[in-house]
């Protein structure tokens, strides 16, 4: 018995060796390398050695404060108003712009604000307000993507797991979009959603019968996410349907003979034998969805480069810009440690969520 | 009476099924039209039909020039080449070592097992160009040992477009998932009668493995067909170039589009073509026989 | 007798070949014209004969599709892996020489002193590249779209004003023939964006940055004359006379299929819509209050700091700026050559020519982007400012923080100080 255990030991290693390998010295590696990055504040290009500068990247990404205003007050001391009838507040230039007496927020800039009791107004203050938008619109975009282009590619999947005659020209054709190339599929959709003469408003269009206005659905900072979201699920959902099929074939046909002798409906057939043999590959599907989704950046390069008005900033987009576009290596590894935090506690939590209930 | 409203009814779910089938698929298939039809119109003439149902419709100029002065523009056939070559080294590597590795993870009690597996699987939260940089460094000093002796430095070579890619995160954990899913008395009864690990894994795992297999397959291959940034940094010169460099030979000042297209539509083809071969060869006879049982 | 001098002749040529083959160095070199027919034919030709014209060097190209070619040169960099001729995007230099990426060249300087100001690559009082055309922008229209909505033709002499521009554009509104009256190109992001709008800043008075000490963009990008143009900028989109979001068709074949008044395009797409509409004009930029101001600089070589052979390399740069190799790629993709010579030997350039008119255009008005080493990041955070004012955003504080961002950035690089 012991022998046997050694034994396992070695070929354990030995199978598992190769990729431990090939991973840890072309991933880990390197980003390890990037994680010290961060603390420094190396350049792509620069004759100037780097020099450790600790947390201020971090600060810098991620520094926010808060801001307490009354309004302005006339002579009088009544408030006063601005031409559209709210109360007027002092500019914020003047306490973030060379403020002896608010040294902190030099620099910063307002990323939103709401009312706080009475007529005084709280804003809070971010140093870095692209980057936290973009932290916000890649969260929205997880989250609208993951259950919905999962449940929408399980339902792709269960309409083409069927005996049908030339079934295998639509699973072919459904997986089109994963495989034309994204710079064609933007390009596209940029025609599509033209706000002049774009085939999509052209649709509604005709099918509300000219009472839905034209919008410029890449140009308006409301809709401009919205877009890249549709486009993107229409993309990608192939790519996890092939994904699904592959579970969804390794639920035994006798199971499902059982259920049609007994009577079951389709619901009941979907809910206590489909459903369940595809748990390994829902939790599959589900934290390869969110990664990627985590990971947005190609349909932003294209098509809105992070406009209009950082409606579609991302994670990743900033990475890329700040290290390769600006040439701050030490912002964009900074960047990207923080993304791999946010995802593992994301991954985490999802793990914990489903986790086998013993 | 009752035989022929069955019959009726079910000629009509069957036809709801394939209609519905079809407005799917129409909603899908629309991009790979516009670019086929795209690349048989001049580059004028596509622009001004890509904002009405003409994107659609070969209509107007229709011809194969925009092809010859694709070949004409770039050595195309030489970029398909280069990534047909290291596409298909790197997923047949890939393949083999990241199943065996999650064979491994599933299967085999072994030291460190967990901790290599969460390591593995958290790269899978690293985006690629987190680590481009410092890979580019380490690539550029790396020894090999070759016809010439050793050398120091992997630019300007196939390996350098291979050998990094081979073992990643997503592969083995679709392996994982698949291999936790297999019966497991199948591996005891064999444990038993005293086959080898090793064994176990050619004989047992991998025939079962088919559908995985096609699914890692061609998702390793899209993403080694279409990368960018990567052979952008270590392919100075242009014999190593892959496919998407190639695309950017097309995207100078003055941009002509029906050549875009028909590029775009010759480096589809492979893509397309492996595609079905998997699909037809592995997950359909796989649907018809079942895997377990 | 004849066999042995025969065979002592055919010994002599081959150790004379032989050891000729061996004197020759090779030189290495970077070009961006991949997939551009037009200019590798030229370069090819170039590089033919230098090769022919002399038996020390022989120069061999690699081509870079233009996308995708600075940051081939930023990985080769890094991977210690540059040739001896590179080519580099003007306002790039900069960075490039400070960086250490390349050294000055040998070249003789009174071979260019009829060159234009813009392909003149000077940074830190040494000359650092050369470029064999230089590159304008205009304002693109047809003489009977003046005609019809009964504009002046601006000159050189006379450019438009603010007033009579926005007039003009009004006009074009009005009319309701086009779908917008000006083509500002949003759809061209990237360098386009600095390149084009930048002037008119300059125009207004104000300026990326400070080009005193190059030091600070305070004043420059965010004083009274930055935000008058912030705010102009902003009253184009705003009031409908272009369009903040664009599709590249439009961009690409818009004016040339009638569906804008003016288009503020640059030259080397000025052949296309000479083909679309034989009246075609190009007109000055107007003049905001401080001089109207078009962009210049385009694409120049120079020799990596890590070269072995920077004599060889510098005498091929030189080989290169023949009056007949400039004409040669004026005629070839649309830009302008350098020199009054050149122009003179080109079929669009000579006087009277379709396009004399640019040359003038960038001797009068050219003002090239900042020169230093931060140009890299000033482009960008300039250009993001351009498209959020553009989008709506308030103009104050969209300068102020893109001021604030060049600051930082100029800071955390020691003030980009040239090192050596």
């Amino acid at each position: 018995m012991a022998s046997k255990f050694v034994l396992s030991n070695k070929t354990g290693w030995l199978m598992a060796g190769p990729a431990a390998f090939l991973i840890g010295c072309f991933i880990v590696l390197p980003f390890i390398l990037a994680i010290g990055f961060s603390f420094t504040n190396q350049r792509l290009v620069s004759p100037n050695a780097a020099d450790f500068t600790g947390l201020a990247n971090y600060r810098q990404l991620l520094g926010i404060s808060t801001l307490t205003l009354d309004p302005v007050k006339d002579d009088a001391g009544a408030v006063k108003m601005t031409a559209e009838g709210t109360p007027e507040y002092p500019s914020l230039r003047t306490y973030t712009r060379n403020n002896p007496d608010y040294p902190g927020l030099n620099g910063m800039r307002e990323w939103f604000s709401f009312g706080s009791g009475g007529d005084a107004r709280t804003y809070v203050l971010a140093r870095d307000v692209v980057f936290l938008t973009a932290i916000l619109n890649t969260f929205i975009f997880v989250i609208v993507v993951a259950p919905v282009q999962g449940a929408l590619a399980l339902g792709l999947a269960l309409l083409i797991n069927q005996k049908l005659r030339g079934i295998n020209v639509f699973r072919a054709i459904y997986f089109m979009p994963v495989v034309v190339s994204i710079v064609v599929v933007s390009l596209l959709w940029r025609f599509f959603y033209d706000q002049q003469s774009g085939v999509l408003n052209n649709i509604l269009g005709a099918v509300s019968f000219g009472a839905i206005p034209r919008v410029d659905w890449l140009g308006n900072p409301n809709t401009a996410l919205g877009a890249i979201i549709f486009m993107s699920i229409w993309q990608a959902v192939g790519f996890h349907m092939v994904i699904w099929l592959s579970g969804l074939q390794t639920i035994s046909p006798t199971l499902y003979e059982a259920a049609a002798i007994e009577g079951s409906s389709k619901w009941q057939t979907f809910r206590y034998i489909t459903w369940p043999g595809l748990r390994n590959t829902a939790v599959l599907v589900m934290v390869v969805i969110t990664m990627q989704a985590f990971g947005l950046f190609a349909q932003i390069d294209v098509m809105t480069k992070g406009g209009p008005l950082d409606a579609t900033q991302t994670i990743v987009f900033q990475a890329v810009q700040r290290g390769y576009g600006k040439q701050d290596i030490s912002g964009g590894s900074t960047i990207s440690v923080i993304l791999f935090v946010i995802v593992l506690s994301v991954s985490l939590l999802q793990r914990w969520l489903t986790r086998e209930k013993k | 009476m009752m035989a022929q409203i069955t019959t009726d009814s079910r000629g009509l779910r069957l036809t709801l099924r394939y209609a519905v089938l079809l407005i799917i698929a129409a909603i899908f298939s629309f991009p790979l039209i516009f670019m086929i039809m795209s690349s048989l119109k001049p580059s004028e003439q596509l622009l001004s039909d890509a904002h009405s149902i003409r994107a659609l419709l070969p209509v107007g100029d229709i011809s194969f020039d925009n092809y010859t002065a694709a070949f004409q523009r770039a050595p195309v056939g030489l970029f398909v080449f280069n990534s047909i070559l290291v596409t298909s080294v790197t997923v047949v590597l890939s393949l083999a070592i990241c199943s065996a590795a999650a064979f491994a993870f599933v299967f085999i009690e072994w030291k460190g097992r967990n901790l290599i597996l969460s390591v593995i699987l958290a790269t899978l939260i690293v985006p690629f160009e987190t680590i481009a940089i410092p890979l580019l460094l380490e690539a550029s000093k790396l020894p090999w040992i070759g016809m010439d002796g050793v050398t120091w430095g992997w630019l300007n070579s196939y390996r350098v477009q291979i050998v990094p890619f081979i073992a990643d995160g997503l592969t083995i954990y679709l392996f994982v998932q698949y291999f936790k899913d297999l019966p497991g008395e199948l591996i005891e009864a064999a444990r038993v009668e005293g086959a080898s690990w090793f064994a176990i894994y050619r004989r047992i795992a991998l025939p079962l493995a088919g559908p995985i297999m096609a699914t890692a397959a061609i998702l390793k291959f899209l993403a080694m067909y279409n990368q960018y940034l990567w052979p952008i940094m270590v392919t100075q010169e242009e014999g190593y170039r892959p496919v998407m460099v190639g695309l950017q030979y097309f995207f100078q000042l003055n941009r002509a589009w029906g050549e875009i297209m028909a590029y775009l539509s010759l480096i589809t083809v492979p893509v397309l073509a492996f595609y079905l071969y998997l699909q037809k060869a592995f997950i359909a006879s796989i649907a018809s026989t079942g895997v377990k049982g | 007798m004849t066999q042995m001098k025969w065979l002592t002749g055919a010994a002599f040529a081959a150790a004379a070949l032989s050891s000729a083959a061996q004197a020759q160095t090779t030189l290495s070199m970077w070009y961006h014209g991949a997939g551009n027919e037009v200019e590798a034919k030229i370069i090819n030709q170039i590089i033919t004969d230098f090769n022919a014209s002399q038996p020390d060097w022989k120069v061999e190209l690699q081509s870079f599709p233009q996308a995708a070619y600075n940051d081939s040169v930023t990985a080769g960099a890094l991977a210690g892996n540059l040739p001896d001729i590179l080519d580099v995007d003007g306002p790039n230099m900069p960075n490039w020489a400070w960086a250490g990426y390349m050294q000055p060249l040998q070249i003789d300087e009174s071979k260019i002193a009829n060159f234009l100001p813009g392909p003149q690559g000077h940074y830190n009082g040494k000359l650092y590249s050369i470029g064999l055309w230089d590159a304008a922008v205009a304002l693109v229209t047809r003489q009977s779209y003046l005609d019809e909505l009964g504009l002046r033709k601006p000159t050189l002499e006379q450019p438009w004003t603010g007033d009579e521009f926005e007039a003009a554009l009004k006009a074009a509104k009005d009319s309701g023939k086009f779908k917008y009256a000006l083509d500002v190109g949003m759809a061209w992001t990237g360098e386009w964006y600095p390149y084009a709008f930048s002037p008119f800043l300059q125009s207004f008075g104000g300026d990326i940055v400070d080009r005193t000490s190059y030091t600070t963009a305070e004043g420059a990008l965010n004083g009274d004359a930055a935000i008058a143009w912030g705010n102009w900028w902003q009253h184009l989109f705003k009031d409908g006379y272009a369009q903040a979001t664009q599709d590249p068709a439009d961009r690409d074949n818009g004016f040339n299929a009638g569906e804008y008044a003016f288009s503020w395009n640059g030259n080397w797409a000025a052949l296309n819509a000479l083909k679309a509409f034989p009246d075609t004009i190009f007109l000055p930029s107007p003049d905001f209050g401080h001089g109207p101001k078009i962009g210049a600089a385009s694409w120049q070589f120079g020799v990596s700091a890590k070269s072995q052979h920077p004599d060889g390399a510098s005498k091929f740069i030189e080989f290169a700026l023949q009056d007949k190799y400039l004409a040669d790629f004026s005629n070839g993709i649309g830009l302008i050559p350098p020199t009054p010579t050149s122009a003179a030997m080109t079929d669009n350039y000579k006087a009277g020519g379709p396009m004399a008119v640019f040359y003038d255009l960038t001797k009068a008005q050219a003002l090239v982007r900042p020169v230093t080493p931060g140009y890299i990041v000033q482009a960008k955070v300039f250009e993001k400012a351009a498209a959020d004012i553009a989008n709506g955003a308030d103009v104050v504080t969209t300068l102020d923080a893109a001021v604030d961002e060049i600051n930082a950035d100029i800071e955390k690089n020691n003030g980009y100080a040239p090192v050596n």
